[in-house]
Parts: structure tokens; C-alpha cells; sequence
């Protein structure tokens, strides 16, 4: 019973996986760049929650009014001042930047509000849960961040699909130049998507932040984790990142199971065995057309 | 008037060049200059001593980082994994099997390097974002795994010491003299190696793969071959960087980003090769000392010195992309070392 336990609260960490990871998705599907501050952001966000929570004692949800957007302004800035000229660099380019702005964003958190952990209150709704068997309790928080996820990624779908801005990103990722000459301005929708892609962050952080206490150097690990359920779900698909992100929960919770201290270790096994097993099928269909050739 | 400004450059002869008289000058330079450093323990004091032993280990670092991003378009998020291989290694048949402390660092490096065949087999399918977290996944499970080792010697989020194995066999000065050849050897081993390397066959096909990967395995440049054997040399050179620190500090944190295994590496790594001018062979050699030289003379607190190395790395990557020896190179036609080939036309020009 505890190992399907185990599984379930997997699920639900696997929800807030892909809430941290839609905008890394999307900025991926657009622009093929991975921005390695993004859980970098997803921290300031919380940061910023946190800031406001102290100095005006409004609840932590409430707090999501101001942050997300100002979450939409630091994204769309960024993408104008440097992701635009990293992406003009070449395509290791904005990985180089990207990495020094988890470096400088890291260490600047440490300075402002020291290397101590802080946390978030979640309300209410942080004690609660659902005693679904005797063994089995699911807190209504985790299950209230599935559902985010759920409502992000859907809302992103609908975008993508219905709206003007949505056929805007798609013709973009598809191909700039050519939506270029049909009149879409692919630096504005480049700049629109970081903004979309830097507030998921921000909501992601918040919810990270009263999910448990965090730290200055968390952007890293839990940015790790964000990639690897976008990498399992198949880089850039929306649906697949959810998948991914409940793959790679799952895994870190059966990991937990077996020794507490095995959580992290068992999501980086299992996105390790997915990439061997992709580059075994890779090998095997270059092989395939090798043959067919000779 | 035209029609022979056009003609005449065709008319005249070309030829190849590899060496010129500045490179076989400052080759010969460097020779000598790595010779007069071997005499550092007799000429120097032990602060310099020290501070040089930082400088080796951190252009090993860069050379190898650069390799990997400026020859093979890899970059990596996860060369700390193997700084940190290297170092756990070398206390492993140090501390645990009693063998001397420098044989230890050069079986670590050899394990690394052992470790990194696998390794490369699985992330050198990926490609440039997906490589780079791939890359980072695997320094944290090194971490992991070593911090959760039941053995007494390894384990432990503490960290872990190699004091013993090199006071029982030295006193403190015969130690740094060590250390410091240690240190300037591999720092001469993999300058000369990745020298050879790159001007090998397999030079000539990395810098194919850079440019276009697709284009180059058309024309029968075998990709994965030329890559893992960069990512194989990078992750030795990383592991003798790791030894080197070890046996400069004598103990090391296996997690934290500032451990052996921590991220601040890869900071510096890229801080180095953006600086001194990605994808050159000297470019490496020249942020290492702008590094050394920033961490030496300019007393900044610790968190000051990493916002300063990712603001003036991001600095360099957007405004000046070729580094500082890239952007001379480019002005004045100089290679110091002749890892490319140049076309020089019959006058010299």
C-alpha cells in the first residue's frame, strides 16, 4: 500500500514538475533555446512573493497579482536586452548567457536575503487532506498544484491553437523567416512568448515556495528537475512535459520509497535510462538505414 | 585599371602555412617558459608557489571546457562531475588502499577518464540545451552517489580529507614542491595533447562538426568518434584538475555549489573561455590568468566575485563573442600556436 502511496504523491509532485516546466517547454517549442535561469526566475518570483507577504501581511495567493505581472515585464525585458541578441549569436549562445544569469541571479538572491531557507505560507489548505485509505492521505495543496498545471498547460494549449497571438507563435517556431515576410513581427512574439514563459515561472516559484522552504542555490536542483520532465516528456511538447513531469515524480517518489535519501537519485536514473533508451533506438535507425543503403 | 586589381591576386602563387616565424618563436617561447616554471619550488616563495598552483588548475579547467564548446560545439554544465571524479578517486586509493597520494591523482584522472567512455556513448546523441542538462544530470548523480557511499573515507555530506595520505609521506614543504609540479605536468601533458589533437586528422573533422554537423558526417567525418574522444580527454583533464585541488587543499565537500562537485566550476569555466576568446587554442590560456589575476588582486567577497564572473561572461558573450585573444587574432592575423592553417599568398601577404 505505501508503495502505491508512493506512486500517487508521485502524480502529484509530477504536477508541479510541470508547472515549473511548461514555460521551459514553450520557450523551447518557440525559440529551441533551453533558458538555464529559468528556475533561477521561478525562484525570484518566490523571492518576491515572500517580500510582500512580510511587508504587507496579504496572503501568499494574493501575492500573485503584483508578482505575475511583473513576472510578464521581467520576461518580455529579458528577451529584448538578451535572449534576442544571444539567439542572433548562434545556438550555444544562449545557453552561455542564460547559465551567467543563473549565476549572477543565484548569488545576488544570497546577498539580498541571505543563504538561509525561507518559506511561503499556503493557508488553510497546507493541513489539509483527503484520507482517501488508512494509509493514503493526499493533501488538497498537491492536488490544488496538479490542477494549475492542468489549467497552465491548457490555457497555453488554447492559446497556441485559437487565438492570434497563438497562430503568430506557431508560424514563428515553425519557420521566422517566413512568417517574417507574412507580416508577423517575430521579435514581438519572440519577446510575448519569454514574457508567458517567465510569469509560468513565477507561479511555479510561488508554489514551490509553500510547497517546502527554499534557498538561494535551490534555482539550480529544482531547474534540473524541470528539464528532465521536458526532456522525458519529448522537448517542447506541452502534454508530454505533464507526462514527463508525473514520470519523473513517480520515479523520485518509488526512489524515496526504497531509501529516503534515493528521491533525486531515482528521478536521474530513470531520465538517464530514457535518454540511453533513445539513443539505442537512434543507433539502431541509423543501422536500419545503413543497411538498407548497402 | 581594374581588371588588374582583380587579376593580379589570382596570378600569384599560394601556399599552406601552419608555422610561422611568431609561432615557432612563441612555441619555442612556451617550451621555455614551461621549463623555467619546473624551477618554481628553487626560484619561488611558497604564497607564489600557491597561487600558481591555482592558475595550472584552472587552465586546465578552461583548455578542457574550451575544447569541448569551442572545437566540438558541446557545452557542458557538467564538467565539476569529473573535477569532483577525480578528486574522490584519487582519496579512494589514497586514503583507502594507502597507495602514494600523486600516483593516486594520476590513477583518478585514468578512472575519469575510463568513466567518461559510457558516459559520452548516452549524452553525445544530444544536442546543444538537451547536452548541456544532460551533462549536469550526470555531475549530480557523481555527487549523490558520493555523498551516499557507506564507506567511512568517502561518504558523507561532510566531505572528506586526504591530510593523512600526504603527511605520512611528506612534510609540508616537499608536499607543496609536489604539488606544484604536479599541477604544471598536467597542465604541459594536456596543453601538448590537445596540441596534437587538434592539428591530428580528428582536428580538422571537430572543427567540420562545429560548423555543421549535418554537412560534416555527409562528407564522411565520423561525428560521434571525433566527440567522444573530446569528451573523453576533457573529462581526464577535468579529474586532473580535481586531483590537483585536492592535494592543494587537502579536503573536499562532495555537495553544495561550491563543493568539488558544486556548479561555481562551470562558472568559472565559462567565465575563462568567453574572456579569453571561445573556440581558439590560446584564448583558454589567457582567461585563466585574467581569472587568477581577478581572484588574486581584486579583494571582492565571495558572492560579489560570481555576480561579477556571470555579469562580465554574459558581457563578453554578447559584445565581444570572439574573447579577448579572439578579437586580436581576428585584427592582426596572429596564431601563437599552430593548431589551423593559414593561406598565405606568394609576397608574403
Amino acid at each position: 500500500m505505501t508503495w502505491f502511496a508512493a506512486v500517487v504523491h508521485g502524480i502529484l509532485l509530477g504536477g508541479f514538475y510541470a508547472l515549473l516546466a511548461s514555460g521551459l517547454a514553450l520557450l523551447f517549442g518557440v525559440m529551441r533555446i533551453i533558458n538555464l535561469a529559468h528556475g533561477s526566475l521561478a525562484l525570484v518570483g518566490a523571492y518576491m512573493s515572500f517580500l510582500l507577504v512580510e511587508h504587507t501581511g496579504m496572503s501568499t495567493y494574493l501575492t500573485l497579482l503584483p508578482v505575475l505581472p511583473g513576472a510578464l515585464i521581467v520576461g518580455y525585458l529579458l528577451q529584448r536586452t538578451m535572449l534576442e541578441r544571444s539567439l542572433r549569436a548562434g545556438q550555444l549562445v544562449p545557453l552561455l548567457t542564460t547559465f551567467g544569469l543563473l549565476i549572477v541571479i543565484a548569488n545576488l538572491l544570497q546577498k539580498f536575503f541571505s543563504p538561509d531557507v525561507h518559506s511561503l505560507d499556503e493557508g488553510a489548505i497546507g493541513t489539509a487532506a483527503w484520507q482517501a485509505t488508512s494509509s493514503l492521505a493526499i493533501p488538497w495543496f498537491d492536488v490544488l498544484t496538479l490542477g494549475i498545471a492542468v489549467a497552465v498547460l491548457g490555457g497555453l494549449h488554447l492559446v497556441l491553437r485559437h487565438t492570434q497571438l497563438g497562430r503568430e507563435l506557431r508560424a514563428t517556431a515553425s519557420d521566422a523567416d517566413t512568417a517574417e515576410l507574412l507580416g508577423v513581427n517575430s521579435r514581438a512574439v519572440y519577446a510575448r512568448a519569454a514574457a508567458i514563459a517567465v510569469a509560468t515561472a513565477a507561479l511555479a516559484g510561488v508554489f514551490y515556495g509553500m510547497r517546502t522552504g527554499f534557498d538561494p542555490n535551490q534555482g539550480g536542483a529544482e531547474l534540473l528537475y524541470a528539464f528532465e520532465a521536458v526532456v522525458i516528456g519529448g522537448l517542447g511538447s506541452l502534454w508530454g512535459t505533464l507526462g514527463g513531469g508525473i514520470v519523473l515524480g513517480v520515479s523520485q517518489e518509488i526512489g524515496a520509497q526504497i531509501n529516503p535519501e534515493y528521491f533525486a537519485l531515482g528521478g536521474h536514473v530513470v531520465f538517464l535510462a530514457v535518454l540511453v533508451g533513445r539513443s539505442m533506438a537512434q543507433a539502431s535507425r541509423i543501422r536500419y538505414a545503413l543497411r538498407r543503403l548497402a | 585599371m581594374s581588371e588588374s586589381a582583380v587579376a593580379a591576386p589570382v596570378a600569384r602563387d599560394f601556399r599552406v602555412q601552419r608555422w610561422s616565424w611568431v609561432s615557432v618563436l612563441f612555441a619555442g617561447g612556451l617550451a621555455g617558459i614551461v621549463t623555467v616554471l619546473a624551477f618554481g619550488p628553487v626560484l619561488l616563495g611558497e604564497n607564489t608557489q600557491n597561487n600558481l598552483i591555482q592558475l595550472y588548475f584552472l587552465m586546465i579547467m578552461a583548455m578542457m571546457w574550451n575544447a569541448l564548446a569551442g572545437y566540438g560545439g558541446l557545452v557542458s554544465v557538467g564538467q565539476q562531475g569529473f573535477i569532483g571524479l577525480g578528486a574522490y578517486a584519487a582519496v579512494f586509493f589514497s586514503v583507502q588502499h594507502g597507495l602514494n597520494p600523486y600516483m593516486s591523482m594520476l590513477l583518478g584522472t585514468l578512472v575519469a577518464g575510463a568513466v567518461a567512455i559510457p558516459i559520452a556513448a548516452v549524452v553525445l546523441w544530444l544536442r546543444n540545451g538537451a547536452f548541456a542538462i544532460a551533462t549536469w544530470v550526470v555531475a549530480e548523480v557523481f555527487s549523490i552517489l558520493v555523498s551516499l557511499d557507506p564507506n567511512p573515507a568517502i561518504g558523507g555530506g561532510t566531505g572528506t580529507s586526504a591530510l593523512l595520505p600526504f603527511n605520512l609521506r611528506y612534510d609540508p614543504t616537499h608536499r607543496l614542491h609536489y604539488t606544484y609540479w604536479a599541477a604544471l605536468g598536467a597542465v604541459a601533458v594536456f596543453l601538448l595533447l590537445l596540441f596534437v589533437l587538434l592539428r591530428s586528422r580528428l582536428g580538422g573533422s571537430l572543427q567540420a562538426i562545429r560548423d555543421d554537423e549535418e554537412a560534416a558526417a555527409s562528407v564522411g567525418v565520423r561525428v560521434l568518434l571525433g566527440k567522444g574522444v573530446l569528451f573523453v580527454v576533457a573529462g581526464m583533464g577535468c579529474a586532473a584538475a580535481g586531483t590537483v585541488i585536492l592535494a592543494w587543499q587537502l579536503s573536499v565537500l562532495p555537495i553544495g555549489p561550491d563543493s568539488i562537485f558544486g556548479i561555481n566550476w562551470t562558472a568559472r569555466m565559462i567565465f575563462m573561455v568567453l574572456v579569453g576568446g571561445i573556440g581558439t587554442f590560446e584564448g583558454p590560456i589567457i582567461g585563466a590568468v585574467v581569472l587568477y589575476v581577478l581572484q588574486t588582486y581584486v579583494s571582492i567577497s565571495g558572492i560579489w566575485y560570481f555576480v561579477m564572473l556571470g555579469g562580465i561572461a554574459i558581457g563578453f558573450a554578447l559584445l565581444l563573442p570572439r574573447g579577448i585573444w579572439g578579437t586580436i587574432q581576428e585584427r592582426f592575423n596572429v596564431q601563437l600556436l599552430p593548431v589551423g592553417y593559414r593561406l598565405r599568398t606568394g609576397d608574403g601577404r
